[in-house]
C-alpha cells in the first residue's frame, strides 16, 4: 500500500520526520518496503512554456516549437497531439537523464531540423502512465521552478500489510496506528450524515435470502443528480498518479481516492444505464459481464454481483462493469458503499484472476461501520468537486455488530512477553488503538473492539497489540534455560542417514538434491505396473509425478552433466521416495549413481568404466555406515530376490537380511537409459535406510573384550571347480560354515572360466586363515579343517577341489 | 717371518684391488676359506716347538684379523656403491602425478542443516521428522488456518488427487505441521528442531517448487518472547560466525504464531555485495512468534497451563547468505562444477568445538 507524507499528514498531526516515521512504521507491523523519492530523479528538470508551436516543414505530425524557461529560449522538435503555443510544461535539456528509459538526452536533428530538448510526458518522468500527450501543468505555476516542485512531487511510502492489518487498509488506519504508538495525534474526520434533498429514485434491492444473506448484510447508496464529471483537481489527480494510480473522471477518482484513504471501497453507477433498482444477488452459473477492464468475465452461483433489475453491473467488491461505468458526460450517479462476505470476494477474485484494490481490501474485512460513513464522506467529495445534489440515502440492511468483546488479563502481556509493562500503560496502548475497556479494577478486562478490528478474537490478539505499540525492541532477552549437557539431537535413524552421506562421499560420490517430483514419462520406467503418485496441480508437465525411485532424477542428472562435457561422474542422494499419496506411504532412500569412467585417465592406471561391482560396493559402504553387519547379508541375483526390472537382468543384484531386501543394485537396463533419452551406460544403487534393522544398544557402549590370539595364524589356499551357475557367494558361505570358531576370513583371488577347465565350470580359488584361540594348530587338526571346508564345498554348491 | 709380512702385503692388496663383493668374496676364501693361505700356514703351527708356536700363532692370528677387518671394511664400500649404483638406475620423474582419488562432496544444504542442529542441540533441541505428503489438519486447519483464508491462497500449495472417501492429500508446504504432530505425540515440555523437504507451487528467480524449512518449537509452561529473542539471537550470530550482529524483531503475521515477528538482520549493500553484519540496511532471516493458542488446543495441549515460540526459516536462503550462493535455482541442478565448487569435504563435519565452518 502506496501513500506521501502529506497524504497521511491530513489524518495525522505530527511534526516527526520521515526517517522516524518510517522506523516506526515497521516497528508497529506496518513494514516500510520502500521509499520512493520521484523529485530525485527529477532535480535537473524544469517548468518551460511554449512560446510558439509552428508546423514541421518536412512532418505533418511533428511541431518546431520554441520553449522558454525564463531565461534562454530553445527550439524543440516535439510529436505531442497537445503541444500548443502557451502550454506549460516540463522540459528535458541535452544530458538530462530520462526516467523512464534511463537514457541520457542529446541534441539531435528530427527530420532535418535541430530540437535541442523535449517536452516530457507523464511516463517519460516516471508519474503515470500517460503517453497521450506531454504533460500540461496549471497555468499559474512559474516558469523556470523545478518540476519536482512545480508537480508538487514527494517521497512515496510503501508498506506491505499482513493479511491480519485489516485496521490499516486505508491512510486514515496507518495514522491512527502511528498515533497509538506516540507518532503525533489523529485528526477528526467529519463523517455527518448529508442531508438529502429528495428520495433516491434508483432504490437498493437486497435479493440475498436466508442462508446467503450474510453475504452482504449492509448495501447503502444514493442519487446524486446534476453533477459535471470532469477532471479532477490537479491535487486529487498528484495524489493518485503518486501512489500509481490512473486519474480517470471525477467521480471515478473520488472512489479510488476514499479506497485508499479509508480503506472503503465504493463504487458510482451512471444511472442513466440503470434499469430499475440496484442491489447486491448471486450470479446465475454461466453469468456473463465485460468488467471495466474490458474483459468479459463468465460468473458462477457462488459470485456476487451487484445488479439492476434486467442484469449484472458489478462483480460485487471486486470490478465495476463496463455498461454502467461513469464518463465525462455521466450527469447522475448511483454511489454505492456496502459490505461483502471477505471469503466470497477472495474466492471470486481468484477465480476470475481479477486483482484490484476493492478485493484486497474487501477480502481482508473491511470496517463495517464505514459503510454509512464512507458514502457521506464520499458524498460531500462529489458535491463540492462536481456539484449537484444528493438524495437521501437508500439503506438495505444494517451494519453488522462485529467488534468482539474479548476477556483480557493483563498479567498475559508479561506471562507471553517477558515484560514488565503496568496495567496503566496496557489500558493506556489499547484505549490509543480504539479499544473500549470495562471491569479494568479486575483480574480479567472486558476489551471491546472497535468496529475496525475484525481480527480481533481472543486475548492473545491484544496481547500482541499491547507489545506491538510498546515494541519488541523493549522486550528483554532471556537466555533459554538449557541443560547442562544436552542429550543427542539426532535419533539413531537420523545419525545413521547422516553417517551414510559421509561414508558415500568418502566413497568418491557427489552429494546431489534432486526434485521429489518427475514427468510421468520417466517414473514408469520405475515403477513395474505399480500406480505413479500423481500431482494435481504440477508446476509443469515434466514434474507431474512422485518420484518412485532416486535413481530417475540421479540417471537425468548424470545425462545433463554429460551434455556439458562431464560424462564421469558419481552421485548420490539421501531422500524420500514416494509410495502412495496419503502421509507415511514413502521411505528413506540413500540411492547413487556411476555413469562414465571411475577415475580419469592416468599414465599408472587403467581406467575403467563403473561396472556392477562399484554399485555393489557404494551400496555395501552405506550399508555398512549404516551399521549393517556386511558379512550377514545375502545375495540375490536373477530370479532369486532379484532387483527391479529397471536395472540389467545378469547384472544387478539385492542385498537383503532373510526376506528384508536392504538394498538393489546394478548396471542400469539399457531401455530404461534409452526410455530416459541418456547415452552409455551406467550403474546404480538405492538402500533403504528405513528397513534396516534398529541398532540394538542392550549393553551400551562397551565393546567385547578384546582377547587376540596368541597362536600362529595359518593360510590354506583351496581352488574348486563349480558349475558355472552357481553364486560364489553361496561357497564363500559354505567354507565359513565349516568351522566357524577357527575359520577367521575368506578371500577370493581367482575366478576362472576357460580352456584349461571342463566348458560350463569354473575355477574358484580362495584363502582361508585360521586362527587358533587355545593351542597352535597341529597339522591334524589343519588337515581336519581342510576336509571339513571341501566337504561343505561339495554338499552345498557340488563344488570339487581341484588337485 | 718375512713369508709372513709378503702374505700380508699380498692379501691386503687383493682386498684393497676387489672390484666387487663377488671378487672380494674370492679373496676372502683365498686367505681365511679352509683351503685358504692363511689356514695353510696356520695348519704348519703343528710341527713347531711350543715357544716358536706361541710367537708364531700370535702373528698368525694378528695378519688373519688384519685381513677380517680389511674383508669387512672394503665389503662396506662395495655393498654402499652397489646400493647408489642401483638407486641411480631407479631414479622415477616424481613430478608426475599421483594415482586418482575421487573425492566425494556434500551438498550445501544437508550441511546447513548440520549446521543449525549443531547450534540448537546444546539448547536441548531435538530432531523431529514428518512426511512430506501431508492432510489438510496438519497443514493448515491445526496451524490455525481458517478454511478458505486469504493466507491459505498465499502457500500455492501442491495437491494430489481427491480419494474416493473425499479426503485430499498435499504437499506440505511448509515444515510446521512436524509441530503438529509433535505436540499430538508427546507432552511438554518439547524442544524440537524440524528440518524437511517443503513445497510450494511457483518457480521463478527466487522460488523453486521444492525448497528446504527447519522449523523449530519450544513449549514449556513459562517460555516467553524474551527466550524466543535470546534463542534467535545466539542462533544467527553462532550460524553466521559472527560475534556482533545487529537484529530486529519486527511485528508480523502468521495464522499460527501470535504475537509473530519476522526476524532482520544487519548487513550492508556496497557496490552490488551483500555483506552480514552491522550495516547500513537490514535483511529479513526468519519468522517467529509465540505458539497460537489454537494451534496447542488443536494438539490437546491446554494453552492455560502450555505456552511457548515456534521458528521457521529457510535453509537455502541461509546457505546462500552465508556462503555467497548466488541462484537458488543452482541448488537442485546437480551440475558437477557447482557441487564441486560449493560443497564440503565428506570429513568436514561441523561442530561447536572445532568451529561450525573452515
Amino acid at each position: 500500500m502506496k501513500f506521501t507524507l502529506s497524504w497521511l499528514k491530513d489524518h495525522l498531526d505530527t511534526d516527526a520526520d520521515l526517517q522516524t516515521i518510517t522506523d516506526k512504521l515497521t516497528a508497529i507491523g506496518l513494514e516500510v518496503e520502500e521509499v520512493v523519492d520521484p523529485s530525485a530523479a527529477l532535480a535537473p528538470f524544469v517548468v518551460a512554456e511554449i512560446v510558439s508551436a509552428e508546423k514541421h516543414p518536412d512532418a505533418d505530425r511533428l511541431k518546431l516549437c520554441q520553449v522558454s524557461t525564463g531565461t534562454e529560449t530553445v527550439q524543440v522538435v516535439c510529436g505531442a497531439p497537445n503541444a500548443r503555443a502557451g502550454l506549460k510544461g516540463v522540459l528535458a535539456r541535452p544530458g538530462d537523464v530520462i526516467p523512464a528509459t534511463g537514457v541520457k538526452l542529446k541534441t539531435g536533428k528530427i527530420r532535418g531540423v535541430e530540437s535541442q530538448g523535449m517536452m516530457c510526458s507523464a511516463r517519460e518522468l516516471q508519474l503515470g502512465e500517460d503517453h497521450d500527450g506531454i504533460i500540461e501543468l496549471d497555468d499559474d505555476v512559474s516558469v523556470g521552478v523545478s518540476a519536482a516542485e512545480a508537480l508538487s512531487l514527494e517521497p512515496v511510502i510503501d508498506i506491505a500489510l499482513t493479511p491480519n492489518r485489516v485496521d490499516a487498509l486505508g491512510v486514515r488506519g496507518v495514522a491512527r496506528d502511528l498515533a497509538a504508538a506516540g507518532i503525533g495525534t489523529l485528526k477528526p474526520i467529519d463523517a455527518a450524515p448529508v442531508s438529502g434533498t429528495f428520495d433516491s429514485e434508483t432504490s437498493v434491492a437486497m435479493r440475498l435470502s436466508g442462508d446467503t444473506a450474510h453475504l452482504c448484510q449492509h448495501f447503502v447508496g444514493r442519487t446524486i443528480k446534476g453533477i459535471k464529471n470532469s477532471e479532477s483537481p490537479q491535487w486529487l489527480k498528484d495524489r493518485l498518479t503518486a501512489v500509481g494510480l490512473r486519474p480517470v473522471s471525477a467521480v471515478v477518482d473520488i472512489t479510488q481516492y476514499i479506497n485508499i484513504d479509508l480503506g472503503r471501497p465504493l463504487h458510482a453507477f451512471d444511472t442513466a444505464k440503470l434499469s430499475g433498482d440496484v442491489g447486491p444477488r448471486l450470479a446465475s452459473d454461466g453469468e456473463k459481464i465485460t468488467a471495466l477492464n474490458g474483459n468479459d468475465y463468465t460468473l458462477t452461483d457462488a459470485m456476487l454481483v451487484i445488479s439492476d433489475d434486467v442484469s449484472a453491473q458489478a462483480i460485487a467488491g471486486v470490478m465495476g462493469g463496463e455498461s454502467s461505468s461513469c464518463t465525462e458526460e455521466t450527469t447522475e450517479i448511483f454511489l454505492e458503499s456496502a459490505l461483502f462476505d471477505p471469503i466470497t470476494i477472495a474466492n471470486t477474485g481468484r477465480a476470475l484472476g481479477i486483482v484490484s484494490d476493492a478485493r484486497y481490501c474487501f477480502e481482508r474485512g473491511v470496517d463495517p461501520a464505514s459503510t454509512i460513513d464512507g458514502a457521506e464522506i464520499a458524498t460531500r467529495m462529489i458535491l463540492k468537486i462536481c456539484g449537484g445534489e444528493a438524495s437521501h440515502l437508500a439503506i438495505g440492511g444494517a451494519a453488522p455488530d462485529i467488534g468482539a468483546t474479548v476477556s483480557f488479563r493483563p498479567t498475559r502481556v508479561g506471562q507471553l512477553g517477558g515484560i514488565a509493562i503496568t496495567a496503566d500503560a496496557v489500558q493506556e496502548i489499547l484505549k490509543r488503538l480504539g479499544f473500549a475497556i470495562g471491569n479494568a479494577e479486575s483480574e480479567a478486562w472486558q476489551v471491546s473492539a472497535p468496529s475496525w478490528r475484525r481480527d480481533v478474537e481472543g486475548e492473545h490478539d491484544l496481547v500482541e497489540e499491547v507489545l506491538r505499540i510498546h515494541g519488541y525492541d523493549a522486550i528483554p532477552v532471556e537466555p533459554l534455560p538449557r541443560p547442562a549437557v544436552a542429550k543427542p539431537a539426532f535419533t539413531d535413524d537420523q545419525r545413521r542417514a547422516g553417517v551414510v552421506r559421509r561414508a558415500l562421499a568418502g566413497q568418491g560420490l557427489s552429494e546431489t538434491t534432486t526434485w521429489s517430483f518427475l514427468s510421468s514419462a520417466h517414473a514408469n520406467l520405475f515403477l513395474e505396473g505399480s500406480a505413479p503418485v500423481v500431482l494435481e496441480n504440477p508446476i509443469s508437465s515434466d514434474l507431474d509425478v512422485m518420484r518412485p525411485s532416486l535413481l530417475p532424477n540421479l540417471i537425468a542428472a548424470a545425462g545433463r552433466n554429460a551434455a556439458r562435457a562431464m560424462p564421469d561422474i558419481a552421485l548420490f542422494e539421501i531422500g524420500p521416495r514416494f509410495e502412495g499419496s496419503s502421509p507415511g506411504e514413502q521411505t528413506l532412500m540413500a540411492g547413487g549413481l556411476r555413469a562414465g569412467q571411475t577415475s580419469p585417465r592416468h599414465w599408472d592406471t587403467k581406467t575403467q568404466p563403473a561396472d556392477v561391482f562399484d554399485a555393489k560396493a557404494d551400496a555395501l559402504t552405506a550399508l555398512k555406515a549404516a551399521g549393517v553387519q556386511t558379512n550377514r547379508l545375502q545375495i540375490g541375483a536373477a530370479a532369486k530376490a532379484g532387483a527391479p526390472s529397471w536395472y540389467h537382468p545378469g547384472q544387478s543384484g539385492t542385498l537383503c537380511l532373510g526376506p528384508n531386501v536392504l538394498a538393489e543394485f546394478g548396471a542400469l537396463h539399457p531401455l530404461t537409459l534409452k526410455g530416459m533419452d541418456v547415452d552409455g551406460s551406467m550403474v546404480g544403487f538405492e538402500v533403504f535406510l528405513d528397513r534396516i534393522p534398529k541398532p540394538k544398544r542392550k549393553s551400551g557402549p562397551a565393546r567385547a573384550k578384546f582377547s587376540p590370539s596368541s597362536f600362529q595364524p595359518v593360510e590354506r589356499d583351496f581352488a574348486f571347480l563349480l558349475d558355472e551357475d552357481i553364486a560364489v557367494d553361496d561357497m564363500i558361505r559354505a567354507v565359513r560354515s565349516a568351522n566357524k570358531t577357527l575359520i577367521a576370513s575368506v578371500d577370493l583371488f581367482d575366478v576362472y572360466a576357460g580352456d584349461k577347465v571342463e566348458q560350463g565350470k569354473k575355477s574358484v580359488a580362495l584363502s582361508v586363515r585360521l586362527e587358533p584361540v587355545q593351542a597352535t594348530l597341529t597339522d591334524n587338526e589343519i588337515e581336519d579343517v581342510s576336509h571339513r571346508i571341501v566337504a561343505a564345498v561339495e554338499k552345498a554348491v557340488g563344488g570339487q577341489l581341484r588337485k | 717371518m718375512d713369508q709372513l709380512e709378503q702374505l700380508r702385503e699380498a692379501l691386503l692388496a687383493e682386498v684393497a684391488g676387489a672390484a666387487d663383493l663377488t671378487s672380494l668374496d674370492g679373496v676372502r676364501v683365498s686367505a681365511l676359506g679352509k683351503k685358504g693361505r692363511i689356514t695353510a700356514m696356520m695348519k704348519g703351527l703343528g710341527g713347531m716347538d711350543p715357544e716358536a708356536r706361541k710367537s708364531a700363532g700370535q702373528a698368525f692370528n694378528v695378519l688373519k684379523d688384519e685381513v677380517a677387518t680389511a674383508l669387512d671394511a672394503k665389503k662396506a664400500v662395495l655393498e654402499e656403491s652397489e646400493i647408489s649404483a642401483r638407486l641411480a638406475s631407479e631414479t622415477l620423474d616424481v613430478s608426475l602425478p599421483v594415482r586418482p582419488v575421487t573425492e566425494g562432496l556434500l551438498h550445501p544444504i544437508s550441511q546447513t542443516i548440520e549446521e543449525v542442529v549443531e547450534i540448537f542441540a546444546p539448547m536441548g533441541f531435538e530432531v523431529a521428522e514428518g512426511p512430506d505428503i501431508e492432510d489438510d489438519f496438519h497443514n493448515f486447519t491445526a496451524l490455525n488456518f481458517p478454511p478458505d483464508h486469504p493466507a491459505r491462497e498465499m502457500h500455492d500449495t501442491f495437491f494430489l488427487p481427491r480419494q474416493p472417501g473425499g479426503t485430499r492429500h498435499l504437499l506440505r508446504t511448509h515444515t510446521s505441521p512436524v509441530q503438529v504432530r509433535v505436540m499430538q505425540d508427546k507432552k511438554p515440555p518439547i524442544r524440537i528442531l524440524a528440518p524437511g523437504r517443503t513445497y510450494r507451487c511457483d518457480y521463478d528467480i527466487t522460488h523453486t517448487p521444492m525448497f528446504h524449512q527447519i522449523e523449530g518449537l519450544v513449549i514449556d509452561k513459562a517460555i516467553h518472547m524474551g527466550h524466543l529473542k535470546s534463542c534467535i539471537i545466539e542462533f544467527v550470530k553462532a550460524y553466521f560466525e559472527l560475534d556482533e550482529l545487529p537484529t530486529r524483531f519486527r511485528p508480523s503475521y502468521f495464522p499460527f504464531t501470535e504475537p509473530s515477528a519476522e526476524v532482520d538482520i544487519g548487513c550492508s549493500r556496497e557496490n552490488g555485495e551483500l555483506k552480514i553484519g552491522a550495516g547500513a540496511d537490514w535483511l529479513e532471516i526468519l519468522g517467529c512468534g509465540m505458539v497460537h493458542p489454537n494451534v496447542l488446543s488443536a494438539c490437546g495441549i491446554d494453552p492455560d497451563e502450555y505456552q511457548g515460540f515456534a521458528f521457521g526459516l529457510g535453509v537455502e536462503r541461509i546457505a546462500m547468505l552465508k556462503y555467497g550462493i548466488p541462484d537458488l535455482r543452482t541448488f537442485y541442478d546437480s551440475d558437477l562444477r557447482w557441487l564441486r565448487h560449493y560443497g564440503f569435504a565428506a570429513l568436514d563435519v561441523p561442530t561447536l568445538a572445532g568451529g561450525l565452518s573452515q
